[in-house]
């Protein structure tokens, strides 16, 4: 990997985590309202997964996806405006922090119904594999969702049809508040053993062994060879969400995976090790990602709501071609519908 | 014109639709091997004519849908056919939360043409496996479903339903797989959200869909030898609804009943006639009634599975009432 590469995964991961600090702060002044899972701790694993996928292989995670949509190559902008619910948004506000997507870049979304994406997933490896395409698809999930039975409904499907499928499970060690030993029965490698899925343990802490693992396990799927997963162990410095009073962690415990943070250990250990950049040059990046953030935060809050009149938009993609009266299509009167004597709706 | 039956216009529907686009592809759980093809055999012999394109699935409804609903999103068109209604509900997260939430939810850029093909019905099969669940269904916004009750609507609907860019639940019926009708060979389409006239006539509007459109019919014969010519509307979509024709026909005959086969509570002819009398109150002479199922968990026992559901007879006692004004 050449020096150009290695900074900008540095520079993504350090965005990530900006991002993030920046949103949790915009959330405290209820910039942003309802649920917010931020990816801190988590940054080398979109950043490292993504980098080793081509730009047309598809990309279908779960709720914390601020990381993924920027390490795929949505703008700040985009990734804030839609936290704060405005029309800029990638889905102009529709969504909000659970749901980014940005389909012309082959990211399929944010799912935040645990373990409800992963037949989704499974069903565009279908189709990739119908239509040959020779795209892969990625599909996180985080070890909460190892136990619902679309996991397994998943697994067992993308094996037997042996679609290109990478199955990366974000291993953080909680479900929610819930701890992996009182979660789950069996290690997280048994259950892909259970399919008699290849998988490999990786270290979720560093870019470059995510890098690697996701390079190897795309080729693999693109070759033919079939579904494979990967558990990434990893740790979220925060809570659950913004919500989380997170009493049930140890101080120690978060202290201690802080100790392997990926982006202080992949400027210490490769960048500044290898003589790659200077100090000065690392803080020219933190310079440049804090006032791009900046820029997004100042983009989000003078950005429109969406407009009202927009409501309607896409309840169909392939509207039916007489709307008449029907319970299900008659505006409410402050959008400035109403229903008249002859039963047409305006 | 040829007659056939409904399991027949299903087949047609999808073998034409299969024929003219390379697209589209059939899961399900035994739609290839059991029983020459589908447990009620509509996909009997398609597996054949389009190798790897109709194929058995695990019993597992939660990824047929959600599985049907990624490769749809990924460029294919996917029939899904659940094998009963009642197995919908362990797929209920990937119809509501998925299915009908991405074009919306997701600004334009997801879209999902997909159709669920699944019966309704009953047959001594007990509460698991004889329930109705057309009004859920109905009631989730982005969801477009259908429920033929004729071999020619169901060849038309399905064909467009397959063609449709949006997730379409398409209500069948095991009472009606057998039921013939007319059928043109060749093609035609008929639009999702459009009601149909079934039966012309001045005294009563009856609305309804399914299999209770055919037992309507039925009840039109006997009260027209009592002189009571009953007009039928079958609404064959159910969402997005089309109340045209219920309105233009109670403006006429200043009448209506409303009868499904499920759950009167909370049923779509709750919401059908608070509808209608919201834009036609000054039209009516009656207030408006409903027959439907009874509310218990449907037993197995022959004579309370019939008590349970309606008939014709239960149609003619409700219109004759009717007429005598007793509503």
């Amino acid at each position: 990997m050449d020096r150009d590469t290695l900074i900008s995964l540095y520079r993504q991961m350090l965005l990530i985590r900006v991002f993030e600090d920046r949103a949790a702060e915009m959330y405290a002044k209820a910039k942003i309202a309802g649920f917010l899972h931020l990816y801190n701790g988590q940054e080398a694993i979109a950043v490292g997964a993504v980098s080793a996928l081509a730009p047309d292989d598809e990309i279908v995670v779960n709720y914390r996806d601020h990381g993924w949509a920027l390490a795929r190559g949505c703008t700040a902008r985009a990734v804030m405006a839609e936290l704060f619910g405005r029309a800029t948004g990638t889905t102009g506000g529709r969504g909000g922090s659970m749901h980014l997507v940005d389909v012309k870049r082959h990211f399929w979304g944010g799912y935040a119904i645990v373990g409800g994406h992963l037949p989704l997933a499974v069903g565009l490896a279908v189709a990739a594999q119908y239509l040959k395409t020779g795209r892969v698809t990625l599909c996180s999930m985080g070890d909460g969702s190892t136990n619902i039975g679309t996991f397994h409904a998943a697994l067992n499907w993308a094996k037997l049809w042996n679609v290109p499928i990478i199955f990366l499970v974000e291993n953080n060690q909680y479900a929610m508040g819930t701890a992996y030993e009182v979660h789950s029965a069996v290690p997280m490698l048994t259950k892909a053993a259970g399919y008699d899925m290849y998988a490999e343990e990786v270290d979720g802490m560093d870019v470059l062994v995510v890098h690697e693992a996701v390079c190897r396990a795309a080729e693999r799927a693109r070759r033919g060879d079939g579904p494979v997963f990967l558990n990434a162990v990893t740790y979220r410095y925060r809570g659950h969400s913004m919500a989380d009073p997170d009493v049930q962690r140890s101080k120690e415990e978060i202290a201690e995976w802080r100790r392997r943070d990926p982006i202080t250990r992949f400027a210490d250990e490769v960048l500044l090790k290898r003589e790659l950049a200077t100090p000065e040059e690392l803080a020219a990046i933190r310079k440049s990602v804090e006032a791009e953030v900046e820029d997004a935060i100042e983009f989000a809050d003078n950005s429109p709501e969406p407009p009202l009149e927009s409501l309607y938009d896409y309840i169909y993609m392939q509207p039916v071609s007489h709307m008449q009266i029907s319970g299900s299509l008659i505006r409410p009167p402050k959008l400035g519908g109403r229903v008249s004597p002859n039963g047409k709706h305006h | 014109m040829p007659e056939i039956t409904y399991r027949e216009a299903l087949k047609r529907a999808l073998r034409e639709e299969m024929q003219r686009d390379p697209t589209v592809v059939i899961w399900g759980e035994d739609v290839v091997a059991y029983a020459g093809g589908g447990a009620y055999g509509v996909t009997a012999g398609l597996a054949k004519e389009f190798p790897g394109r109709v194929r058995d699935t695990p019993i597992a409804e939660e990824a047929i849908i959600g599985i049907g609903i990624g490769a749809a999103m990924g460029g294919l068109r996917t029939v899904c056919e659940i094998m009963t209604v009642n197995f919908t509900l362990v797929a209920w997260d990937q119809i509501v939360n998925h299915a009908a939430k991405q074009s919306h939810m997701f600004n334009g850029q997801i879209k999902v043409p997909m159709v669920i093909r699944t019966p309704n019905g009953h047959g001594r099969t007990a509460a698991t496996h004889s329930q109705n669940f057309d009004a859920w269904f109905a009631s989730i916004p982005s969801l477009k479903v259908v429920a033929p009750a004729t071999p020619y609507d169901a060849k038309g609907l399905l064909k467009t339903a397959i063609r449709d860019d949006d997730p379409v639940v398409f209500l069948e019926h095991l009472q009606l797989y057998s039921t013939r009708g007319e059928v043109p060979d060749e093609e035609y389409l008929i639009p999702i959200g459009e009601a149909d006239y079934k039966r012309r006539g001045k005294d009563v509007t009856i609305v309804t869909w399914g299999r209770m459109t055919v037992e309507s019919l039925k009840a039109a014969r006997i009260l027209a030898e009592e002189g009571i010519e009953v007009e039928i509307v079958d609404l064959r979509t159910l969402r997005p609804l089309d109340l045209s024709l219920a309105l233009e026909s109670v403006r006429k005959t200043n009448r209506m009943i409303v009868v499904e086969e499920g759950w009167r509570t909370g049923g779509l002819g709750a919401e059908i006639a608070a509808s209608v009398q919201e834009v036609a109150f000054n039209y009516l002479d009656a207030p408006i009634a409903r027959v439907a199922g009874l509310e218990v968990p449907m037993p197995y026992a022959k004579n309370l599975e019939r008590a349970t559901l309606p008939f014709a007879e239960d149609v003619v006692a409700a219109v004759r009432a009717m007429m005598q004004n007793q509503y």
